[in-house]
């Protein structure tokens, strides 16, 4: 989601956000409501029909996605294997896969700003009560923003640790970060109202 | 060149043009330590520098203009607008480019976060859209539309914030240290831009080269102006100064 968007011109790119969102969620119910193989099998075929051949996405990018959960899939189809039986396990595994290889499609051909307006979206009902969608979607861009920024501030912090002589110690990290992190929220919201933050409309503009 | 004084080129309020920042008797600090004491400025020069110790007031001076920090005492007016009562108009006409990009950029993309303060402004998405691109291309982004900000280099991410801040069309732009991250081509190419800026300019820099064809530079020493003249003039009393 930090770096996955694939610019593209596809028909999947072109779909509405909250259209592939919903298909996303969709997809996970029924496969929970249908644990059948040939349900699992034909909704894996279909993502990764969708990814690879309408999106053109690159094999590796979708690999990149399932690499981590890579583990717990082998896992999860060990412990069936122990407890259930194996076709179980691998409508197990195969569903989570599909779910997964789903989400990397998503993301990788929506933009944030796409995702955050469906998010915005889905809130608006709470404006009476109070809630702000602009706000909270502006919140969810942040986030999604400075999760890079916050890691690569905690690397230097371990070099820089490291070069003195520290190693391993996890603790010491904690302090200096926050410091760091405390400031940058300090600028950071300097830099919104700088940039108009204060101004947010309670909803985006529309195209004219 | 003027060495030291305090208030002496503050014209009364009509003689004032309407396009100037002008600061009358400011006063700031924080808690009970003064960063900033009775300083009288008017701003009307198209290029001004401010140099200065760490801790001299120059980045409060440089807050002080855009409303980021409203003085203790005293008035700041930008073009007749006062930063106390009308800093959403104030800061619609002062741009601020902050020294560490990446504190400003908020969205995880680069055309996003260029966007960001043109959606705040309530602007048509489709003029959102031409804007951007505009400024892409106008600052070599054009190619990273689409990136992660966080894997631009330290000279894009820079570019990338001036952008952010340049699409909104201020009429006058601070930049605070805008080159102390860069490297020596990435300081030029900054450099480059703001001497291309149609726009008012006030640059914050220990990067004395960039002021040389500026109009005016100010030397702040203490929470004061202890200089205010042509670089020509400044530039050298300050270095001798410094040691």
């Amino acid at each position: 989601m930090l770096s996955l968007y694939r610019p593209g011109t596809s028909p999947v790119h072109r779909a509405r956000a909250g259209l592939k969102l919903a298909v996303l969620a969709a997809l996970g119910t029924g496969l929970f409501a249908v644990p059948r193989i040939e349900v699992v099998l034909a909704a894996l075929t279909g993502v990764l029909a969708a990814g690879l051949l309408v999106a053109r996405l690159p094999a590796g990018a979708l690999w990149t996605q399932v690499r981590p959960v890579w583990p717990l899939l082998a896992g999860l189809f060990g412990v069936h294997l122990l407890l259930t039986d194996a076709l179980t396990g691998a409508v197990a595994v195969l569903r989570l896969l599909a779910l997964v290889l789903a989400a990397a499609v998503v993301t990788a051909t929506t933009r944030v700003t796409a995702l955050v307006a469906v998010v915005e979206w889905l809130l608006r009902p709470l404006e009476v009560v109070g809630v702000r969608p602009a706000r909270v979607g502006l919140m969810v861009a942040m986030t999604l923003r400075f999760i890079p920024v916050v890691a690569e501030r905690a690397a230097r912090i371990r070099e820089a640790q490291a070069a003195r002589g520290a190693s391993g110690v996890r603790l010491g990290l904690l302090v200096p970060l926050l410091v760091q992190v405390l400031q940058l929220a300090h600028t950071l919201g300097e830099a919104l109202d700088a940039r108009g933050a204060d101004d947010v409309p309670a909803r985006r503009p529309r195209r004219t | 060149m003027r060495w030291g004084r305090r208030g002496a080129d503050a014209p009364a309020t009509a003689t004032l043009p309407r396009t100037a920042v002008e600061l009358r008797d400011v006063t700031h600090a924080y808690g009970d330590r003064t960063v900033l004491a009775d300083v009288s400025l008017t701003l009307t020069e198209s290029r001004i520098g401010v140099i200065g110790a760490n801790g001299s007031g120059k980045s409060t001076f440089a807050r002080l203009l855009n409303g980021l920090v409203v003085p203790t005492a005293g008035t700041v007016l930008v073009d007749g607008l006062d930063t106390r009562t009308q800093v959403r108009d104030v800061r619609r006409r002062v741009g601020f480019v902050f020294q560490d990009p990446d504190a400003q950029i908020v969205h995880p993309t680069v055309a996003e976060d260029v966007a960001f303060g043109l959606i705040n402004q309530a602007v048509p998405a489709d003029e959102v859209a031409r804007r951007v691109d505009e400024v892409l291309v106008q600052y070599g982004l054009d190619g990273h539309r689409d990136h992660p900000a966080h894997l631009l280099s330290g000279g894009q991410k820079q570019l990338l914030a001036i952008a952010g801040v340049l699409v909104m069309r201020p009429q006058r732009v601070v930049f605070d240290e805008p080159t102390t991250l860069l490297d020596l081509g990435n300081t030029r190419r900054v450099a480059r831009v703001v001497d291309g800026l149609e726009q008012h300019v006030v640059v914050v820099t220990h990067h004395l080269d960039l002021l040389a064809g500026f109009d005016r530079v100010l030397v702040f020493e203490g929470g004061r102006v202890a200089a205010d003249g042509t670089p020509a003039e400044t530039v050298p009393w300050y270095v001798a100064r410094s040691g």
